[in-house]
């Protein structure tokens, strides 16, 4: 309990605090302080899960899902600080925004950590909802931070899109609710999660195949999937970079976990009825779909952080897939590939940003020659890309593998388009990658003071989790796998 | 069918005026009259929060009535009537294209919530039927109005009645959400409503008017140079 106090209390007091803190110096510091010691209670509180299986109390519940994720969170919180330090003050520096501006960042940097981290913990799905539109409202007003026309329409294109579909998953919470106040008699307790989930099998099913809908558009939105995904690339493109790291390796994963919880909740519900896996069915179409489309989508960009937030897609969609086509190795792919996922894109947005400093643009048509002009950013790029295309030995193979297998099993004639898929993102991220780390510099193109310790942090996990997958992680995703489906997989 | 008792035929009555007030929102094209037409829903599912408070033994619901009609029918309307001012929008009267059409669209929306909810409490009462069906009803024409109204503040009018209509459904059928969540959906609709000014000032800044129509340079294909 301690421990999740703490994960809660320090970035909230963390982000009061950069609010008044003037000096961009310090900032970047305490920012990183701040996003330390979350990681060290994070860590704390999952040694605690270890041992006990489940921590709840006080409207929070903790368990096998979700502590790894607020690992995850807290980690990437971490390495992507260490990169924003230098990388805002440059921005800073350049006059591309004001030290308000900065401190604005700092404390919104930390906001979204915290209701990323609540609606991970939470056990209300009234509070979820509140912490992810939240997590839409602390980040809006760092994607327009440039000020540019570009970037207060990509802004308001989130807080718009982002608000209408965050509405209509509220819609569903209510008439979760209202199905619940049929079954559970203390009202209080008919938006508890593990209440609701224990007696998911008294929910009237009319009502939550309704509510599903509704909440599956509305987190949905969130998750990126196809057709609600008009936000997403234009929020990571138009806002500073290590945001666009956060997004992608955090926002998203949430948002998906959410989805997760409740379909574990209707799979309850409609057990009995004509149609059991509704919810899985809907998650793979809305999964394929998202996943064809982006991969498409990529042979067709021109900016770099475009490119890369259709890449989250078309993973988002594949994960999505996964979890709709249920069953232990499914799951435990799809619980390993959110992780491998959000390791590697947030180490590739972070490349991105020093390849956008030495280039000066965002276009891909004129970054040329990483490797000549600074090869720790080109390779890092190159290697990046390779993990995040599905290469061995990196992480995502591994996830990847895991998924084709399993889809193999139960779903034969949904491999071609799996593979497929994999084979067009593959052709449409190497096209563009190829020419911006080979070839000759253009004139003139200047290496930048770069942090590379995030980056090979994440890409060293990744590979290492291609190659053996640690013990306690394993036992983890286990447990997690044995939650969301009822069996191990081990 | 059972007869309803009286506090129920004002709470649909109630509800029902929410409904046409959401019409008048979408056709309503002078700016002003259409923050006057908001206010007046906040207050009317302000009322609504009362009635059912008083039908059912709920105390909280008192608090969430008050709560209701401070924001939504006092601090939002108050907010965005400072905002329209300064940004010279007081007499502004928004082109609306083909409104005949979008309010034919929002009658088959109406059906279209009927026609969904109809099956879902088949067993329940008629009364939380209707309401469902209503709330419903004003959270589609919320969305319809941000798709349809090119100006800004519309859009957020737009939003703001989808909240309503979420609360609408909340408070009535289900004698209202546990009071955390009240609380954090009234804070966060609170924070929206001032970043949405924060916006405004940046819009109009960058493209020099608040209609959206403008805001076009994100597109699929080209990046601008």
């Amino acid at each position: 309990m301690t421990a999740l106090l703490l994960i809660l209390l320090t970035p909230l007091l963390g982000g009061l605090t950069l609010a008044l803190v003037r000096a961009p110096a310090w900032a970047g510091w305490l920012n990183l302080a701040v996003s330390v010691t979350t990681l060290g209670a994070a860590s704390w509180l999952a040694w605690q899960v270890a041992e006990l299986n489940v921590i709840s109390g006080s409207g929070f519940r903790v368990d096998a899902f979700n502590v790894y994720l607020v690992v995850l969170t807290a980690f990437v919180g971490v390495t992507t600080s260490i990169f924003s330090r230098p990388y805002m003050r440059h921005v800073c520096a350049s006059g591309k925004i004001s030290t308000t501006s900065l401190r604005v960042y700092h404390s919104m940097y930390q906001a979204f950590m915290l209701t990323m981290l609540v609606a991970l913990m939470t056990d209300n799905l009234g509070v979820l909802w509140v912490a992810i539109e939240g997590a839409t409202l602390a980040t809006v007003l760092l994607v327009s931070l440039y000020r540019t026309p570009e970037a207060v329409e990509a802004a308001w294109k989130y807080f718009i899109l982002c608000g209408v579909g965050i509405a209509l998953a509220l819609f569903g919470t209510v008439l979760t609710y209202f199905a619940a106040q049929h079954v559970v008699a203390d009202s209080s307790a008919g938006l508890t999660w593990s209440t609701l989930y224990e007696r998911a099998h008294e929910l009237d099913p009319t009502v939550m195949r309704i509510a599903f809908v509704f909440l599956l558009v509305g987190y949905g939105t969130k998750v990126g999937l196809v057709p609600m995904h008009q936000w997403l690339p234009d929020a990571h493109s138009e806002g500073p970079t290590p945001m666009s790291a956060v997004l992608s390796g955090l926002l998203l994963n949430v948002a998906l976990y959410a989805v997760v919880r409740l379909k574990m909740l209707v799979d309850g519900s409609l057990a009995t009825t004509a149609t059991p896996h509704l919810a899985g069915m809907l998650l793979m179409g809305f999964g394929l779909v998202s996943f064809t489309v982006a991969g498409l989508f990529l042979h067709r960009q021109r900016d770099i952080k475009r490119m890369f937030s259709y890449s989250s897609i078309e993973h988002m969609g594949l994960m999505t897939f996964a979890f709709g086509l249920g069953g232990s190795l499914a799951t435990f792919g799809a619980l390993l590939h959110m992780l491998v996922h959000s390791l590697t894109k947030s180490a590739i947005f972070i490349t991105v940003g020093h390849a956008t400093h030495i280039a000066g643009t965002q276009t891909i048509e004129r970054i040329r020659g990483l490797i000549r002009t600074q090869p720790a950013v080109g390779w890092s790029l190159l290697l990046g890309v390779v993990a995040i295309a599905g290469f061995p030995p990196f992480g995502v193979f591994t996830s990847e593998f895991l998924l084709l297998t399993a889809t193999m099993q139960t779903q034969p004639w949904f491999t071609v388009a799996l593979v497929s898929g994999l084979a067009i993102a593959f052709a449409g991220l190497f096209r563009h990658l190829h020419p911006m780390v080979y070839g000759a510099a253009p004139e003139g193109q200047q290496p930048v003071a770069a942090n590379m310790l995030p980056v090979l942090l994440h890409l060293g996990l990744v590979l290492w989790l291609g190659l053996s997958i640690p013990d306690f992680l394993a036992i983890w995703l286990n447990r997690a796998t044995e939650l969301i489906t009822g069996a191990r997989l081990l | 069918m059972n007869q309803l008792s009286l506090l129920q035929q004002i709470v649909l009555l109630l509800a029902a005026l929410a409904l046409f007030l959401s019409f008048v929102l979408l056709a309503q094209a002078r700016l002003v009259a259409a923050i006057h037409a908001f206010a007046w829903q906040g207050v009317l599912v302000a009322a609504v929060t009362l009635v059912v408070g008083l039908a059912g033994s709920t105390h909280h619901l008192y608090f969430s009535a008050g709560l209701t009609l401070a924001l939504k029918g006092l601090l939002i309307p108050w907010m965005l009537h400072r905002l329209a001012r300064r940004l010279n929008l007081s007499r502004h009267t928004e082109l609306l294209y083909h409104p005949a059409l979008v309010i034919m669209a929002a009658v088959l929306l109406v059906i279209f919530s009927y026609w969904l909810v109809e099956p879902m409490v088949e067993q329940a009462l008629v009364f939380t039927r209707n309401i469902i069906a209503v709330s419903l009803a004003v959270v589609l024409i919320g969305l319809l109005m941000m798709v349809f109204r090119r100006q800004a503040v519309a859009q957020v009018l737009g939003f703001m009645s989808m909240e309503n209509g979420l609360f609408l459904a909340a408070v009535s059928a289900t004698a209202g959400m546990p009071l955390v969540v009240e609380l954090g959906v009234a804070f966060d609709v609170l924070v929206a409503m001032v970043l949405f000014g924060v916006f405004f000032f940046q819009i109009s800044e960058s493209i020099d008017s608040l209609n959206v129509d403008r805001l076009n340079r994100l597109t699929e294909v080209d990046v601008s140079p």
